[in-house]
Formats: C-alpha cells, structure tokens, sequence
C-alpha cells in the first residue's frame, strides 16, 4: 500500500499544471482518488464535517444493486437454458449470465467513465463519482442480448445531452440512466422491445414474452405465477425481474439513509391506488389484473428504488416527495393499462416526473410560504 | 440642391451585403432569434421536403418583404399587422399552388405545413422589423438573408436526421448494405421530432463555441 503511495506522489507532478501529461491531469485524478481518500479538505467558511460524500454515497447504492445485479446474471442464464429445455448446475448458469453481461458493463463504463474525463479536463473540474451508479444501472435495464454498440451511443447521448449539458453531476434535470434507456427504446425498438429479445438465444418455438408483453395483448393465461413474479423467475432486463433482491437492495438503501423512504413508498403507494381504482372500473381485463401484479412485474420495483428515488432528480421538498412518488406510481399503471404501444410504463412515468420535480418543489415552497404570512398575520393583529 | 448631387448607393455596398451574411451566422433565424422552430422540427426528417420548404420560406420572405416595402407609407399603423397578414398569406397561397402543380409529391410530404409557412415567426418578424422601415431593394436582401439562414439550418438538420434516421440521403441508401448486415440498425429516435429539436441544440452549441460574439456575459 505505501509502495503505491508513494508511487502515485512520484508521478503526481508530471500531471500537475506545466507538467508533461498536464492534459491526463483528470485521468490521474480519478485514478488517485479511487484508490486513496483525497488529502483536499475544506478550509474556509462555516461547513459541517461529516463522513458522508458523494463517494461513500454512490457506493452504498452500488452495494445495494448487487443482489439484483447478481440475481439478475443468473436468471440470463437460467432464462436461457430454460429456453432449450435443458437445466444445468447452478454456476454454469451464472456464469452464462455473468459473461453476457460483462461486455456491458465494460462498455457503458468505459464510453461513460471516458466523456466525464473529456468534460472534467476541458471544463476544469475535478472528475467525480457522478457516473459509478448510472454506469451499473444501464446494463441493469437493458436486456442481456442488446448489441454493444448500441450501449455505447445510448450512453455517450445520455452522458452528454442527459447530464453534461446542464453542468455535470448534480445539474441534471432527468436521470441518465434512464435517458439512456428511453434513447434505445425510441432509438433502436427492434432491440428493446417485443417479445424476442428479452431472453439471451432463445429457442424460437419458445414464447419469451414478458409478463408486461403478455398482459398487453391479453394473454393472460400465460401469466406467470406471483411466486415466480416475486422471486424473478421471469424474462426481462437484467436487474428488474427479482423484486425479492430490489427489495433487499432497498432495506440497505433504507437504512444507511441514502435513499428517502417518502419517495419509495409514496411510489408503491400511487401504484396500488391506481391498481385498485382500475380494479373498480374493470373494463377489461387488464384492467381486472389485481393491483400488487402491477407492483412485482416489469421494472416498476426496480424503478420505485433505484430510479425514482434519485436525490438529484426526484422533488426536494419532504412534501413534494410524496406527490412526485404517487404521480410517479400512478402514472406508470395508467401508462401500462392504457397505452398500447408501450408495455413498461415506468421509465417514461419516472422520466415525466424528473422533469415536473421542480415545479412540485416550487409550489410547496410558495404553499409554506403563504402558510407563514397568514400565521405571521394573526399574531400580528 | 445639396440633396440631389448625393451618390446613389451602390446596390451591393457593404451595408447591403451585411443584410445578407448577417442572418447566415451572428443573427441567424433559428439558432440566435430561436424564430421558425416549429417548422424545423416539422419538415428536417428528410432533405427533399427540407429544401422545398426552405425555397418556399425564401420565396414568400423575400416577395412581401418587397411589397410590405413598397406599401409602408401607404400602411396606417393600426392595422399594418392585418395588411402584412394578407400579403403573406397571399404568396403562401401561390407557392402551395406551385408546389401543388410541378411537386405533388413533396408537397403531400410537407402537407400542412407549406399553408403554415404564414404563422412562420420569421416571416411577421422580418416584416415588422425591417420592411416596415426600409427601401424595397434592402428589404429584398433582408428577405433572401434571413431565409437563407433559415434553409441553411433546415438542410444540416435534415442532412444528420436522413442520414442517421433513414440511412439515406435525398431517398438514396447511402449507408452500405454491408454495415447493416453487420448489425447496424437505423436510428429510429432520429426520425422523431425531439431529435430535431436536439440537433438544433447541437448547432447553436457548435456555434456559439465558435462565435465569440454570441456568448453573453456571465
């Protein structure tokens, strides 16, 4: 450890200004500090120390989608194997799994890693962690089979016109993760959608639907079992389909304080109320599917935790969260119910609500503010 | 009489000239007024409608700029909006007629939009701002720049949408066939207007990186 040390101090001035490789001086930052605590404290001003900053914050919820991610490597191979019938010892699964997978990851992290640097370096700032999370959410919403290149531009169009046009990390209006995702499902529909694509080299003769896909054309007696929905025994994206381990990465999400609760259950909340108002008017028959089917199908679970929860993009206010996650939940129900060209409401729900966050902030700020004026005036009278 | 041994000016002095390259870069329609966005992101999904569009918008500028020029002192100014209005709509009116008759086909393309060419922002602007209170000859080039600076933007937009959207260009393939047994796919998101309104992002970006002029103060 300390020969490290003292290794990167020895090639620290080459990065600094008027050194040699001064245009790689992010680069090494972002390298120095994933392996050391930076030495820069701050130094002037009142300001509160605290062990929590955005790397121990990014990394927390890094730990907490790796139940699902793990999960999510296995059922790619299960889903697979599933498909031709046969049914080998757990590892090879996962390991089927993990290799389609890996490609991924590497792509949407490099093509990711490698804008923030281009951008740090030229705006001068210092890299930061603002894509570690987005960078594992992305292979996690895409299915296993999607082509490479197609991750890289995705990602390169969220990176940039997701996040870096509005100032980097923490200036975004929508979540990245999920632009990327909303670009290949416009972008590139033949590769994200229908029922062909969800389960890695299938055996044509077997239906990969997924249950949002067959609950959309009225295929009802395909359904899965809720057992299967809960557990994730299911086709779909990589990290949605196991509502058990989201479930778990939420608890940590919960407990370690980096997620807000109001938002999470304020989602599930909107979901069950639209379920059930649908289950009222029960015109047909997805309209009659119980409500808690909504809430484990499709990425609904996977979004309510890891998407919509979001500090940046989601409302700041304690009260605006609770209206932004219910608008979130119901909107995605209604999308599902209703729209017949889309089968996941979710993303777009989610997305739509990023974009109002601020003026649901805005409102409940005004709405305090008269509340203290009338206050203010019947003391003073 | 002083007045009348004054030099006429000659018809491309650099003033004149200026009409005309200023709307190109550092006043542009599109990218610096943000005027006739709509029918940028309306008509860019291929470049043959683009084009017909952006001869149409020159074509109607360019005339009732010179008839708004030619009747400004004649105009009262409460209902000059009115008369403006019925000049533009009635070249409107002539260039769909025209289109209708040697075009059929790209003016089914461009549907409703060659009629709505008379709510184009730039049209009333250029008219309120500069016909209104400038010699014919002037409001010409005034017209012929603005919508030359408008068409330019159109055909770019159109160019990357064609080409990325439908692979082609002008209706031709240009993408070779080997590419898309390869795996590549046409951007269907490219064909969709938020991608329009996103390359004209890109645009103004380029350009303002470019135009030091153009970059406000902090």
């Amino acid at each position: 450890m300390k020969a490290l040390r003292n290794f990167l101090d020895k090639q620290k001035p080459q990065f600094e200004k008027g050194g040699k490789l001064e245009k790689l001086h992010s680069m090494f930052d972002s390298f120095e500090t994933l392996l050391f605590v930076p030495d820069k404290v701050t130094f002037a001003g009142a300001h509160i120390r605290d062990a929590i900053d955005m790397k121990r914050t990014m990394i927390t919820v890094f730990v907490s989608l790796i139940p699902a991610l793990l999960f999510g490597m296995w059922n790619v191979g299960y889903q697979h194997f599933l498909s031709l019938g046969q049914s080998p010892d757990f590892w090879t699964m996962f390991f089927y799994g993990f290799f389609k997978l890996l490609p991924i990851i590497i792509v949407t992290y490099g093509v990711g890693l490698g804008l923030e640097i281009v951008f740090a370096q030229i705006r001068n700032h210092e890299v930061n962690e603002g894509f570690f999370v987005s960078g594992l959410l992305i292979p996690m919403i895409v299915p296993a089979d999607i082509p490479l290149w197609q991750v890289a531009i995705a990602v390169a169009f969220a990176v940039v016109f997701g996040k870096e046009v509005f100032g980097g990390t923490g200036m975004n209006i929508v979540n990245p993760a999920l632009v990327a995702r909303a670009f290949l499902f416009f972008a590139y529909p033949g590769n994200i959608s229908g029922d062909k694509v969800w389960i890695s080299d299938k055996a044509d003769a077997f239906s990969g639907a997924t249950p949002l896909g067959n609950a959309l054309v009225g295929n009802f007696d395909n359904m899965p079992s809720v057992y299967d929905m809960f557990m994730g025994f299911i086709p779909g994206s990589v990290g949605e389909t196991s509502t058990l381990m989201i479930l778990i990465g939420a608890i940590i999400l919960l407990i370690t304080g980096i997620a807000n609760w109001r938002v999470m259950v304020s989602v599930f909340v909107g979901g069950t109320v639209m379920g059930l108002l649908f289950n009222l008017w029960g015109a047909n028959d997805y309209m009659n599917l119980p409500f808690y089917y909504h809430l484990i199908m499709g990425g609904f679970a996977f979004g309510a935790v890891f998407m919509a929860t979001d500090p940046v993009t989601a409302a700041q206010t304690s009260k605006g969260m609770y209206y932004y996650g219910f608008l979130v939940g119901m909107i995605a129900v209604l999308i599902r119910v209703f729209n017949p060209a889309y089968p996941e409401g979710m993303m777009l729900a989610i997305l739509l609500m990023n974009v109002f966050a601020p003026l649901i902030d805005h409102y409940v700020v005004e709405s305090n503010i008269k509340k203290r004026l009338k206050r203010l005036k019947a003391v003073s009278n | 009489m002083s007045k009348e041994t004054k030099e006429r000016e000659p018809l491309f002095s650099p003033k004149n000239i200026k009409l005309i390259t200023g709307p190109i870069n550092l006043s542009n329609p599109i990218t610096v007024q943000v005027l006739g966005i709509c029918s940028a992101l309306a008509v860019t999904a291929k470049l043959m409608p683009a084009i017909v569009m952006a001869i149409s918008v020159m074509v109607v500028v360019a005339a009732s700029n010179v008839l708004i020029s030619f009747l400004r002192n004649g105009i009262p100014p409460r209902i000059r909006i009115i008369v403006q209005l019925v000049v533009i709509a009635t070249m409107v009116i002539l260039v769909d007629q025209v289109l209708k008759a040697f075009v059929y086909d790209v003016s089914k393309q461009l549907s409703v939009f060659v009629g709505l060419i008379i709510t184009n922002c730039i049209i009333m602007g250029r008219l309120e701002a500069f016909a209104m209170s400038n010699k014919p000859w002037p409001a010409f080039l005034d017209g012929i720049g603005n919508s030359l600076g408008y068409g330019l933007i159109l055909v770019v937009i159109a160019f990357v949408r064609e080409l990325f959207g439908s692979g082609s260009l002008f209706g031709f393939p240009v993408i070779p066939q080997g590419l898309y047994d390869f795996g590549y796919v046409n951007n269907g998101l490219m064909i969709l207007p938020p991608m329009a309104l996103i390359t004209v992002g890109v645009i103004i970006w380029i350009q303002r990186y470019y135009t030091r002029e153009l970059i406000e103060d902090k």
